[in-house]
């Protein structure tokens, strides 16, 4: 039996009215790797997931998660995957432990008491599980939301900006955590970010964004080296700037 | 971790319960949103029921026609509430931005209209239930003396508040925040047409056939048969019901066209205006 990739997008389109906001690209994620997508404002990242997710319609081109075709067969598969993102927010004036224990039904978590409990050592959240969401700092807000995305342990994992707001040392905790599930749990992990360190931190793949198409496609190493920079926020200025083939060039 | 051995519909039930949870959870955690409930059913009943009193007590037919009102002004805001306490609890995960989460869990549509109707009669219950029993209190008008007929009038204006409910959820879904004003506002279009207060031959002719389109204006007349008449009518329930088959199919399919419409829009990921 031939082996899928966990996730597959394959020439996908995505026009909104008139405006192509991606426009034919085709990538995979090999199982237990953290990939970035990185690309600046308006680049497809956004778009992107959330036909990962099945939350719109490909305007041409296929999508499959864990085998199943994007958005048509979602349901069979949506309890193997999970997201975080600024965009949306975990109930407010439920506590904790009700956020948890709803999202946990609804993903119909086996043992949820002692998966909460097992999530609020790990992500340390075992003081907050009975404070309303609403009255936590943005760093305790954000593990919530992360235990959130790891209440059903999913296989396939997609992070927009997890660590957007929060602090240098929280961020960092944050990764860590990430890193482990990842390791742990042999989970795919789709990350779209600004934060270059944490990409060069977390991802063995770095796909490149620009308007819609893919610019680069590797890893952080390579694209270093191939771009001739140091940094990998140098690499995404080149791309952004429009300056990434003859920087490239320059370099070889 | 996940239950993947469960059946489908123990995995549907959990799902349509953790949706109720969570608004139970809310209603629990805050008491304007309880106050609201019943504010408003309690001031409708109190004011109605003291025009009727004044009016019972200086014309002969009104005073025959005791308690049309009151039922009237009960039975309205099981319609008006049912479609409320629906898009409501819709607009809440909109209000905290939560919408992203639902629909990206393993939740289908069917089992999210699912938990709000049975939120909706929550909501309702909370709200309107001791409203009358301070109708008995204040006016003698016992809402339960209409037994049977009464399931019959609850059923059918609860179809036809979750069917509007359902198509209001959805052009909310599909337009975003910009719609949110028609949760509140639509049923008052009804209010006219489905003659809440007045017998439908009070219409202008040519008016009387669209008044005869909706479901509840058959409800009101019952309620003015038994009340006035003491006669219940079952063929008014009976065409109710089918007319609300049609309303309900006719709100369910509109939500899922205005949810596909979404997922090609890309809105689904919106929640602002």
């Amino acid at each position: 039996m031939s082996q899928l990739p966990p996730v597959a997008v394959e020439r996908l389109v995505k026009i909104y009215k008139t405006v192509p906001a991606v426009d034919g690209i085709s990538f995979a994620l090999a199982p237990g790797t953290i990939t970035a997508l990185l690309g600046g404002n308006g680049a497809g990242k956004t778009t992107t997931i959330a036909s990962i997710m099945g939350l719109i319609t490909p305007t041409s081109g296929r999508v499959s998660v864990l085998g199943a075709q994007m958005p048509q067969q979602r349901y069979r598969v949506l309890h193997r995957m999970n997201f975080e993102s600024p965009y949306v927010e975990v109930p407010m004036r439920l506590t904790v432990r009700q956020n948890l224990t709803v999202f946990g039904k609804l993903y119909d978590v086996d043992h949820l008491r002692e998966r909460i409990t097992e999530l609020g050592d790990e992500l340390d959240l075992i003081e907050l599980l009975d404070r309303t969401t609403g009255s936590l700092s943005a760093g305790q807000k954000t593990r919530v939301s992360l235990a959130k995305a790891l209440i059903n342990t999913p296989d396939v994992l997609l992070l927009d900006e997890p660590t957007a707001s929060l602090d240098p040392d929280t961020a960092d905790w944050v990764r860590g955590r990430l890193e482990r599930y990842c390791r742990d749990r042999h989970a795919t992990v789709l990350l779209a970010s600004h934060n270059m360190t944490e990409v060069e931190r977390l991802c063995e793949r770095v796909i490149m964004l620009k308007r819609g198409r893919i610019e680069d496609d590797d890893t952080p190493a390579q694209l270093l080296w191939r771009y001739g920079r140091s940094t990998l926020e140098e690499v995404f200025l080149d791309v952004a700037r429009g300056n990434g083939g003859e920087t490239r060039e320059a370099a070889q | 971790m996940s239950r993947r051995h469960t059946s489908a519909v123990a995995a549907s039930t959990h799902r349509i319960s953790a949706i109720m949870l969570r608004h139970w959870y809310l209603l629990r955690s805050s008491w304007p949103r309880l106050l609201d409930l019943i504010y408003w059913p309690t001031v409708q009943m109190v004011t109605w029921g003291f025009l009727q009193y004044y009016i019972a007590t200086n014309a002969g037919f009104f005073a025959r026609a005791g308690g049309t009102f009151i039922g009237a002004v009960l039975l309205w805001d099981i319609l008006f509430r049912g479609q409320l306490g629906f898009s409501i609890s819709f607009l809440e995960e909109m209000y905290s931005r939560n919408l992203g989460n639902i629909m990206m869990s393993p939740l289908r549509p069917f089992e999210f209209i699912i938990a709000l109707m049975v939120i909706s009669v929550v909501r309702l219950s909370l709200g309107a239930v001791p409203v009358t029993f301070l109708a008995i209190a204040f006016f003698g008008f016992n809402l339960y003396a209409f037994g049977l007929a009464l399931v019959a009038f609850f059923f059918n204006l609860m179809l036809t508040s979750w069917a509007i409910g359902i198509f209001v959820s959805g052009l909310i879904l599909r337009n975003g925040m910009g719609a949110e004003n028609l949760a509140w506002s639509i049923m008052f279009l009804f209010m006219p047409l489905t003659c809440v207060y007045y017998p439908v031959a009070t219409l202008p002719t040519w008016l009387q056939p669209v008044a005869w389109l909706l479901p509840p204006t058959y409800v009101f007349e019952g309620m003015r048969a038994l009340v006035i008449d003491k006669v219940f009518r079952p063929d008014l329930m009976l065409d109710a019901l089918a007319l609300n088959a049609l309303l309900f199919a006719a709100g369910v399919f509109g939500f899922l066209q205005l949810l596909r419409s979404a997922q090609r829009q890309g809105s689904l990921m919106q929640s602002g205006e």
